[in-house]
């Protein structure tokens, strides 16, 4: 039943952007005679200077989470972690997706591509790293583009917003799967999951 | 806020680096994503122009308007300092329905048009308003109905069993976002303060 569904919204969503492309210069032009061409290029026009206004932003985050990357401090809050994770039921193996998921998109898709190699995608640790994956954002990269586009430099709240989402995001992945958790599911769509 | 984490990161990875002997990977990453942040910032500009223009469309023919106010009774809530006929409010809603399809090159142009439009509200040009730290933190934490296809590709058949568990999973992540955000805004340490003292 489920991959029914899921077939079906995914070939749907091949169809939203042709549609969109259509629907929204025919509902322009045909219902409320705008000069579309016109308004597209105007339009348009903008999106030359925003992409320019952004580059400070980006380079300054960027560079920062290449550096904190390379380096292997990663590498160095992981051994200080996982006795911590192994308490409350996180496993070590999706720690370093954890970590890198508000960094870098790159980053850790890279990270959940050796889960699925190293473990298979079948494996719990596949599966609540692409719960994790798809569940939260490169908060960083978000921030820098969206405040930069507007020229905002003093963020206030939204970075420590956007973080806790993602460790709400990441823990929920890490308990959607855990064992107590998934023989409840069972029980109640034991047809439809497994 | 941001000040901290961002110099503490590069001095963890200095001093970090210094000590595993990294230190000309973390010079060559710090060259590298300088180059890495301009390519990316350029490859937007096709893909930002043509939504932005298929937007302009959109205002101009009254079709944001009339998402705007289809949509008003929950932006309303979220976001009380926006005029709830603002064009601001149809974009963020553009921009939540493309993340929601996992649009993800059409969702960043209507969520940077949406900053530009709150920006038109805003009094402290330089400084974050409630309803953009909002806009944001609902963004960061990935509304997503589709899977992303990278994620599809990745976990094959698979994939199925991860579509409820991601759809579970983002909706707490939202609704802590909007708690966080919501809750946040109030302390004093987040307040607009006008001059030029920091986060």
């Amino acid at each position: 039943m489920i991959e029914t569904i899921v077939s079906a919204i995914n070939e749907g969503a091949k169809y939203v952007i042709p549609l969109l492309l259509v629907g929204i210069p025919f509902y322009g032009l045909v219902v409320k005679k705008v000069k579309v061409y016109e308004s597209f290029v105007e339009g348009a026009k903008d999106g030359f200077t925003i992409a320019v206004r952004i580059i400070p932003y980006l380079v300054a985050i960027l560079v920062a989470i290449g550096m904190f990357r390379a380096s292997g401090a990663l590498d160095l809050m992981l051994t200080f972690l996982t006795p911590v994770l192994h308490l409350i039921g996180f496993p070590p193996e999706n720690l370093p997706l954890a970590i890198m998921r508000p960094l870098s998109g790159s980053g850790s898709l890279g990270l959940l591509t050796d889960l699925v190699n190293e473990y298979g995608p079948d494996s719990l640790f596949a599966k609540i790293g692409a719960t994790m994956f798809g569940s939260t954002e490169t908060t960083f990269y978000v921030l820098a583009v969206y405040f930069g586009s507007v020229g905002i430099k003093k963020s206030r709240h939204a970075l420590i917003a956007g973080l806790i989402a993602d460790a709400v995001g990441i823990f929920s992945a890490v308990y959607i799967w855990s064992p107590v958790v998934l023989t409840f599911r069972r029980t109640l769509l034991s047809s439809d999951i497994q | 806020m941001l000040n901290y984490i961002w110099f503490g990161m590069i001095l963890i990875a200095v001093v970090v680096g210094t000590i595993t002997g990294n230190i000309d990977a973390v010079t060559a990453a710090a060259i590298d994503m300088a180059k890495t942040a301009v390519t990316i910032s350029i490859g937007l500009i096709g893909i930002m122009a043509l939504w932005l223009g298929v937007m302009k469309i959109a205002e101009d023919s009254g079709l944001i308007r009339i998402i705007a106010r289809a949509i008003k009774p929950i932006t309303i809530r979220l976001f009380p300092d926006v005029p709830p006929d603002h064009p601001a409010m149809g974009s963020i809603v553009l921009n939540m329905a493309a993340n929601i399809l996992g649009l993800g090159n059409a969702a960043t142009p209507l969520g940077l048009k949406a900053m530009e439009e709150l920006q038109e509200l805003n009094p402290e040009k330089d400084t974050a308003t409630n309803a953009m730290c909002t806009f944001l933190a609902i963004n960061t934490s990935s509304v997503q109905l589709i899977l992303p296809a990278t994620v599809v590709g990745l976990m094959g058949v698979v994939a199925n069993q991860i579509f409820i568990t991601t759809i579970i999973a983002t909706g707490f992540s939202t609704i802590a976002a909007i708690v966080a955000v919501k809750s946040l805004e109030k302390m004093k340490r987040f307040a607009i303060t006008g001059d030029t003292e920091d986060d």
